[in-house]
């Protein structure tokens, strides 16, 4: 009831005062974490009670002094020449992927590895001193004993039938996954504590993760790095497809990097070009790998992906040209220092004879590599060389078209998802999953993690292809519990050559506690991308040799075999409408029971309280008008 | 007309029967339906915390060699004797010192040590002897002749709790009272080098004390130690805005083991320290150094040195795993077009150890290379650097962060260096005394702060978890004092540390904010539809209630008269 008492309160103020309490809604908003916790706390007490412990954290005022010391040289020599290098245990790649779209788009693909041979979570060692690994990543990873995250912030969607495939899929907004050790005995609670400081760290919202939009994967997130783990109990999967991801996640992003945005490709990430795009991703990735080709010793990778795609058809005036100072409004001048190699790949592959574009400055450097299923050829700029920079000392890639590209090959594997129905209480997701293999049928699985507010009946779902029922081999359901979990379901699904399989199942909209709307709650509730994982037959024999020197955009899921290679595909996020209350309702409803309490009150206390006695009947209208005549005329009253 | 008045009679029983229905149920159902939750909070203790009465208690020992008394002087000792001095810091603050003095003659095995070549040495063998209490202070007289100190030392204080005092002249026909009386100056200065002494105390209740008399120096002091907290995290970045010209190397991970570890190892029971290190690529200071044609290198001012860290400081990046403060040290390896660079002092003196540091914050030490750099070398260099020169100024800057403040000895006194533990034990004493008595002023602060809110607005839920905190705080403030009065020093500070734990997580519990506070005028506009038309009625009617009853007195008096 107290809480009932402070609610109607807090309905009459946002009604009436709205902007008593405008710091009230900041802390709402956003708690970045506990520390982000713990300040927003501490400013309301401290101001109501000046004189108590205000004075203890006055100190933004510093005081710089020399430090005297006496230095003793005298051992000093001794101990600088028994001191013998380490061999350099960590190393640093990076990487520019441009690939020309045939929608005339660009592709640029940055990706950053650090590769450390050190191992976490190795018992009663801590891993404390850090040199090109990120410390407060490393601190993560170790405090929370993390096999593997996977961090991804996206803004836009990335359309796979006019684009293809990227290299590294993400969907709208955020995601994260990760996959604990396993001798953590509160999963939950480690999850938990990750996601705040991870918020706190790239600046996000991630603290807005918790059990309701927590899910955990049977079967679709497998760990990418070493270690075979199967039990999907220390397995943690969200996604927050409202996040938007602006230069503020960037900044922190660019910071780990060991040459930060000061040298090597980084210098081309300005965010106001790069913001200024139709697709923004930005990940982190951290799993262990083999140090080397026979794997005797695990080392800790991160890589950091940067990927982007330019409209430049429509902002350049039709003219169908890029360059790199265009795109980043930047030119290459060095490599990062630090880094043992940093190259720029552009694919040429439909350019074998240059009559579709013209690539300047030329470079005699091509490489060769197999990747998504295709057979690419790339030119390679590499920055470590002098040559590359040329007289200029500066490089600045300029692509001309000369034509029009022809068609691209339509993507093997397609998803796409709707919301259908009408009304505010049920609706029907359609899920549809398209193979383009002309001859070739393959498995698929789908992954769809649903919040608890829209109700799946599961007895409606179909899986259709080519207009006959599909039987999913494998099915996980979880149902949801209201405020708790949502729903997952996962499918393993044949599809038939060449078709178009359609899943689909109907849902209930659930009615909210007031409290659980969001701001805008008119603009509607999110659901995540549906997740599509598929070993798509490939064209060409995939290359299963792990080599150190592969590139890195053509390295980062392993490949086990040679017929078919791994794809991820997200399909869109649902936006559904749900029933809105009108929010001003719960004062209109107090001011309307409190007048009928009030009516009825009353009448019955006038009944209760009211002295009754006998009344003189008075005369009928008609009398009294004709005694008024009477009256007048001087005629004796009727009585 | 009977049947009227009976009508009317009813009608007042009515109103009044409805009127106290509505008080006797209507009231306190609302009342209890609509209250928030809170739970017991032992206030009377929390105000009796508000005025605090401190007392410390040292014991000391004074122990006499042979020689240095007669024999009759010697029957009467063992003998103690205690003194007190009290002093009142405000209105609410008091302390008390005791001193416990006791007197005895060296056993045979003292005497021995005593015999020891140096005083080092002798440090060491009484230190074997005996093992003595932490907080306590033995002070050994030797006889004036002794050659165990130099000629012109009068005090030697060793690495652990024990002093060599060198006895004055004594007239043989003192009585022994004369003698003590006369030793008693000296005692007093040995005791306020090795324990407390009031100014470290009065520095450290300035959580509790608004100072108004304090020098700037004893400011500076305590601004400089770093707050009481339950762990600190050191960082050590190597700084190298340049790597294409150099490429550093530094062993940190052996330089931490061989140089900090020890110190840390030592003041473990201060707080739990964990240490980490970073090098930073590209980062450079944020003020351009200007180069001086007179020592043809480039200088910073001491004015300029507040600009310098605020670009570093946004790479620094605070530790993600834990929320205790952060003390950063910071080498920097200027680029090789800035270099050599000096750091000159407010009197335009370069800096001989090259290093500054600021309170609560760290410390940043800068180092050349440009001597290392040959002349035909090919970049990146590579430079491995020095790390017993670079560490040599970090452990001094910890030392200041950490509270180890430099004492200054009166002359005459001589201070055996800590050697490779980085702290003797009474210098740990002196922080574990000014510690103890800061979590204490802390405390004490937090939680009669957050009974006077949560006592000033009655809206807030007080759970239990908060009630049980806020309990086990007050419970361990009062056992830290008493131990402070007993005079167990490792108890107090362990005490207080769990007060200023409590205290601190019942402050900042976020249940505290739950339910945001909400004016009283506000809250009654809710009720007002409600309330306003059901009491009108229920008040007009008890109004003419007692007119009616007070016209029916007066009628019944005009009657009488």
């Amino acid at each position: 009831m107290a809480a009932h008492r402070c609610g109607l309160s807090l309905v009459f103020i946002l009604i009436f005062s709205n902007l008593a309490h405008p710091s009230c809604c900041d802390t709402l908003e956003k708690s970045n974490g506990n520390t982000g916790e713990k300040q927003s706390i501490s400013d309301a007490p401290r101001e109501v009670n000046i004189d108590g412990s205000v004075a203890r954290e006055d100190l933004n005022e510093r005081q710089w002094q020399s430090t005297d010391v006496e230095v003793d040289r005298s051992d000093g020599t001794k101990d600088s020449e028994s001191f013998t290098p380490a061999a350099a245990k960590d190393q640093f790649q990076e990487e520019l992927v441009i690939r020309p779209l045939h929608s005339g788009d660009i592709y640029a693909s940055f990706q950053f590895r650090t590769l450390w041979d050190i191992d976490f979570l190795q018992e009663g060692q801590k891993v404390s001193h850090y040199r090109l690994f990120p410390k407060s990543l490393g601190q993560v990873l170790s405090k929370f004993s993390v096999r593997e995250l996977h961090i991804s912030f996206t803004q836009g969607f990335w359309r796979t039938m006019q684009w293809g495939q990227p290299f590294i899929p993400s969907p709208p907004g955020a995601e994260l996954w990760v996959w604990f050790h396993d001798t953590v005995s509160d999963v939950d609670g480690n999850w938990k504590e990750l996601t705040n400081v991870l918020s706190g760290i790239f600046c996000a919202s991630l603290n807005f993760i918790d059990l309701t939009n927590t899910v955990q994967p049977s079967a679709s997130f497998k760990p990418l790095g070493l270690g075979n783990v199967t039990d999907h109990r220390f397995l943690r999967y969200a996604t927050l497809p409202r996040e938007i991801v602006c230069t503020e996640n960037l900044t922190p992003w660019k910071k780990l990097l060991p040459c930060g945005s000061k040298a090597g490709l980084a210098v081309l990430m300005k965010s106001e070009k790069l913001f200024h795009s139709s697709f923004h991703s930005q990940a982190v990735h951290i799993r262990p790998v083999c140090q080397d080709e026979k794997c005797t010793s695990k080392a800790w990778e991160l890589r950091q992906t940067l990927n982007v795609v330019f409209d430049l058809y429509t902002s350049g005036q039709s003219k169908k040209e890029w360059s790199l100072f265009k795109m980043f409004s930047r030119t290459l001048t060095e490599a990062c220092p630090l880094a043992t190699s940093s190259k720029i790949f552009v694919d040429i592959t439909d350019n074998p004879e240059g009559e579709l574009f013209d690539l300047s400055p030329a470079t005699p450097l091509l490489s060769q590599a197999v990747v998504l299923g295709d057979r690419r050829t790339y030119s390679v700029y590499d920055l470590t060389k002098v040559e590359t920079f040329g007289q200029l000392r500066s490089l600045n890639l300029l692509l001309r078209w000369k034509g029009d590209s022809g068609d691209m090959l339509r993507p093997l594997l397609h998803a796409e998802r709707y919301v259908a129905g009408f009304g505010l209480q049920t609706g029907e997701i359609h899920t549809v999953i398209y193979n383009n293999h002309p001859y070739r049928a393959f498995p698929v699985l789908l992954m769809d993690s649903v919040p608890w507010y829209l109700q799946l009946y599961i007895h409606t779902l179909t899986v259709t292809s080519k207009s006959r029922d599909n039987k999913p081999s494998y099915i996980h359901y979880q149902p949801a519990k209201d405020r708790h979990r949502p729903h997952l379901l996962e499918m393993l699904i044949q599809l038939p050559p060449h078709s178009m399989t359609e899943v689909t199942v109907q849902f209930e909209r659930a009615l909210l506690k007031w409290t659980e709307y969001t701001p805008d709650p008119n603009h509607g509730f999110y659901v995540g991308s549906c997740v599509v994982s598929a070993l798509v037959p490939s064209m060409v024999a995939m290359n299963t040799n792990f080599t150190l020197d592969q590139p890195l955009f053509s390295s980062f899921v392993p490949v086990k075999e040679e017929s078919s290679y791994f794809v991820r595909v997200y399909t869109e996020p649902l936006l559904v409408n749900l029933p809105t209350p009108d929010f001003s309702m719960p004062y209109n409803v107090i001011c309307l029971t409190c007048t009928v309490v009030a009516v009825g009150y009353g009448s019955f206390y006038n009944l209760l309280t009211r002295t009754f006695q006998v009344d003189e009947p008075s005369l009928p209208l008609a009398k009294r008008l004709a005694n008024l005549i009477r009256r007048i005329r001087g005629v004796p009253l009727l009585t | 007309m009977a049947a009227l008045q009976l009508e009317k009679q009813r009608g007042r029983y009515a109103a009044l029967a409805i009127a106290a229905v509505v008080i006797v149920v209507g009231i306190p159902l609302w009342w209890k339906t609509t209250e928030t939750y809170r739970a017991w909070l032992p206030f009377s203790e929390i105000s009796e915390l508000d005025t605090l009465q401190l007392q410390l208690s040292v014991d000391i020992e004074v122990v006499f060699s042979r020689g240095t008394l007669t024999p009759e002087q010697q029957k009467k000792v063992p003998l103690s004797h205690v003194s007190e001095k009290e002093h009142k810091i405000d209105a609410k603050t008091g302390l008390r010192y005791k001193y416990e003095t006791r007197y005895r003659t060296a056993t045979v095995m003292e005497e021995d040590a005593l015999n020891q070549q140096t005083a080092a040495e002798a440090d060491l063998s009484l230190h074997m002897l005996s093992e003595s209490s932490c907080g306590s202070v033995v002070v050994y007289v030797i006889p004036e002749s002794s050659t165990l100190l130099p000629e012109d030392v009068k005090v030697y204080v060793g690495q652990r709790r024990t002093a060599l005092l060198r006895s004055p002249p004594f007239k043989s026909s003192w009585s022994l009272k004369e003698v003590l009386s006369s030793l008693d100056v000296k005692v007093e200065q040995v005791v306020s080098t090795m324990s407390f002494n009031h100014e470290d105390i009065v520095a450290a209740l300035s959580d509790r004390v608004r100072m108004t008399k304090v020098t700037k120096e004893s400011m500076a002091d305590s601004m400089r130690a770093i707050k009481s907290s339950p762990g600190y995290e050191i960082t050590f970045s190597l700084l190298n805005p340049d790597p294409k010209s150099h490429s550093l190397h530094w062993d940190i991970e052996g330089a931490v083991k061989s140089y900090i570890q020890p110190l840390l190892n030592k003041l473990a029971p201060i707080a739990n320290f964990s240490v980490d290190s970073q090098i930073l690529y590209y980062a450079v200071l944020g003020v351009n150094p200007r180069f001086d044609n007179s020592v043809s290198a480039y200088t910073l001012n001491a004015d300029s040195l507040s600009h310098v860290i605020n670009p570093v400081e946004a790479r620094l990046g605070s530790n993600a795993a834990s929320s205790n403060p952060v003390l950063n040290f910071l080498l920097y390896v200027p680029d090789a077009h800035h270099s050599p660079l000096f750091i000159r002092d407010h009197s335009k003196r370069e800096v001989p150890s090259n290093a500054f540091h600021s309170p609560r914050w760290g410390g940043i030490m800068v180092y050349n290379v440009n001597e290392m750099y040959g002349p035909e070398a090919e970049h990146p260099v590579d430079i491995h650097i020095n790390m017993a020169k670079v560490m040599g100024v970090f452990l001094a800057q910890l030392r200041l962060m950490l509270g180890v403040q430099h004492t200054h000895p009166p002359p005459g006194f001589v201070l055996q260096s800590p050697g490779s533990a980085g702290l003797a034990d009474w210098e740990l004493d002196r922080l574990l005394w000014s510690r103890s008595v800061e979590n204490i002023a802390t405390a004490s602060t937090t939680i009669t702060s957050l009974a006077q809110l949560l006592d000033q607005i009655g809206n807030i839920v007080i759970n239990d978890n908060i009630a049980q905190q806020v309990s086990s705080a007050v419970t361990s403030l009062q056992s830290a004092v008493a131990e402070l009065e007993a005079g167990n020093l490792a108890f107090a500070l362990q005490y207080s540390r769990e007060a200023i734990l409590a205290s601190e997580r019942a402050f900042f519990d976020p249940s505290l904010l739950h339910l945001l506070y909400f004016p009283d005028d506000q809250k009654f506009a809710i009720y007002i539809p409600l309330f306003l038309p059901m009491c009108v009625p229920i008040v007009l009617s008890l109004l003419k209630i007692v007119s009616e009853a007070k016209k029916r007195r007066a009628d019944k008096q005009a009657k009488n008269d």
